[in-house]
């Protein structure tokens, strides 16, 4: 395949894993905006959420589709419920303390991921697509006999990497729409600007924490549950969303939502460019090479603000 | 009104306040005074029940306000007016009142009412908060607690910072709440402020309440500033 399809190729891959990564640092993003909590079991709720998509989808049984859209609903909803439960009864209880939080939120990670191993198995498990149907794409080439357009070999995508990335579209215009233009958003933001003020104003500040770690859990759920059927369920598989999304959170800028999204697309695609020219590993160098010189030039990240 | 019985409280393991009494009448405005650290924010955000009492309680009303958790008490009417203002920062002006309005359901009208008190901020509702001046954040932090239609108003130095023309608009929107009414409960460093507006001054020092007096009494003997403020 010559150099032009190859890239475009790429760049659907890329495409893919940005909208997966997306809203899975939404999520990580959101967590930390509101609370201030560095959730490090965030990668499990992805986990959990392919593992729960699978268990429901094989439930369900029939035509993939039905399954699969059960999946995509009941399971954000239970993931963000365990979380909300973990909230109140984990980090509600050590007052969200920043330290606290990050050493209770590790050991979230490994209960969460070992009672999945004991449960579930070590087993890697496919949900069907619900619909996946190749279409062939074509490619635009100067000739011997001038402009024409051809169909490369192999340049081809699949209806359900098309839908992920729509999906994952909706859902950031869904989140935008709440945060910026309704009653729950505005309490969120003010919960995050000062919640001693949000308090003395009515604000039932614990409330919103655990629906806020519940939302950000559903979001690496509803992730994980678009990535299965390309991706399979594992346990360990929240290790690499995980890490990922750190460093698009970081590069975006803590806590900000527009850099969250430049950053993720920065990420995802670049680590399915890098992936399909040369190597998942060395895409992952990059990416972590970037995180640290973010860190060093721009510790506030692209997006972030200095704190005043 | 609202009556506050001996609390102690403070942060953690540092007490701050050690046995505090007050008690506000509708109509009437209470001033705290006292030196930096006496106690006077912490004692408004302990009514605001944002620390643990060790001892004592604050009612309102003869309702029991102190172990409610904290967020219910601005809904039992308490309006709250913090030092340094904290408005939410990154909210606009309209957003900012909203939030005031949510927390004890007020519609339209009250929103009405207090943008009419404060023209200035009618005209910037789409400005973020941090964009205005010192004296429009003070406006906006005054109109966001008066959204809850309060029946108590806790200001903490609402004319620290602010030019004199701005300190006369705040000075006449206290008065006007009291005139309707209002308990209110006023932090101040400025004693000639002070003097022209409380019905009553309690003195803080050391966590405890030392003494009771009507402006009056401050301005004949002045042995009394003295002794708890130093000048």
């Amino acid at each position: 395949m010559d150099f032009g399809p190859h890239l475009m190729l790429a760049s659907i891959e890329g495409a893919v894993i940005s909208a997966i990564l997306v809203l899975t640092a939404m999520g990580l993003s959101i967590v930390f905006g509101v609370m201030r909590v560095v959730n490090v079991a965030h990668g499990e709720f992805f986990m959990l959420g392919a593992v729960f998509a699978w268990a429901v989808s094989t439930m369900i049984g029939g035509h993939a589709a039905f399954g699969f859209v059960a999946a995509l609903l009941i399971v954000p909803v239970l993931v963000g419920c365990i979380a909300s439960g973990v909230d109140q009864l984990i980090l509600k209880r050590i007052d969200y303390d920043v330290d606290r939080t990050i050493v209770a939120t590790i050991g979230i990670l490994y209960i969460v991921q070992q009672s999945t191993l004991m449960l579930y198995g070590p087993e890697a498990r496919p949900v069907e697509p619900p619909f996946n149907t190749r279409l062939a794409l074509p490619w635009f080439e100067f000739g011997a006999d001038g402009f024409q357009m051809i169909w490369p070999w192999g340049l081809s995508v699949t209806t359900y990497k098309l839908f992920v990335i729509f999906a994952a579209i909706s859902v950031l215009g869904v989140l935008w729409f709440v945060l910026t233009r309704t009653k729950i958003g505005l309490i969120m933001r003010a919960t995050q600007q000062d919640r001693e003020m949000a308090q003395a104003f009515g604000v039932p500040v614990n409330r919103v924490y655990s629906w806020v770690f519940g939302l950000g859990a559903g979001l690496a759920a509803l992730g994980a549950v678009l990535v299965v059927p390309i991706q399979q369920a594992h346990y360990l598989m929240g290790g690499d969303p995980l890490l990922l999304a750190f460093i698009v959170v970081i590069i975006g800028g803590l806590g900000s939502l527009p850099g969250t999204v430049i950053a993720a697309v920065l990420i995802g695609m670049s680590d399915g460019i890098i992936s399909v020219f040369f190597s998942p590993t060395l895409a992952k160098i990059i990416a972590t090479f970037l995180v640290a010189m973010v860190l060093v030039f721009r510790p506030q990240g692209l997006m972030g603000r200095v704190a005043a | 009104m609202l009556e506050v019985t001996d609390i102690h409280t403070g942060y953690g393991q540092v007490k701050v306040l050690f046995g505090v009494s007050l008690s506000v009448k509708a109509g009437e405005i209470h001033c705290l005074m006292g030196r930096n650290g006496a106690g006077k924010t912490t004692l408004l955000k302990a009514i605001m029940g944002q620390l643990p009492l060790n001892q004592g309680e604050v009612t309102l009303d003869g309702e029991r306000l102190s172990g409610l958790p904290a967020h219910l008490v601005p809904k039992r009417g308490i309006g709250y007016i913090p030092q340094g203002r904290r408005l939410f920062p990154e909210l606009t002006v309209s957003e900012n009142i909203e939030m005031g309005l949510m927390a004890r359901g007020e519609g339209a009208n009250t929103r009405d009412w207090v943008l009419e008190l404060f023209p200035r901020l009618k005209e910037r509702l789409d400005q973020v908060a941090t964009t205005l001046s010192g004296g429009e954040q003070q406006m906006l932090a005054t109109a966001r607690a008066l959204c809850l239609r309060p029946k108590v108003l806790l200001l903490d130095e609402p004319t620290e910072g602010l030019q004199p023309s701005m300190i006369e608009q705040i000075r006449q929107v206290v008065v006007k709440m009291k005139a309707q009414g209002y308990a209110i409960i006023l932090v101040e460093q400025r004693i000639d402020a002070v003097l022209s507006i409380a019905d009553r001054i309690t003195f803080i020092e050391n966590g405890q309440d030392r003494e009771t007096v009507a402006p009056a009494n401050v301005a004949q003997d002045g042995t009394i500033l003295t002794k708890y403020l130093g000048v």
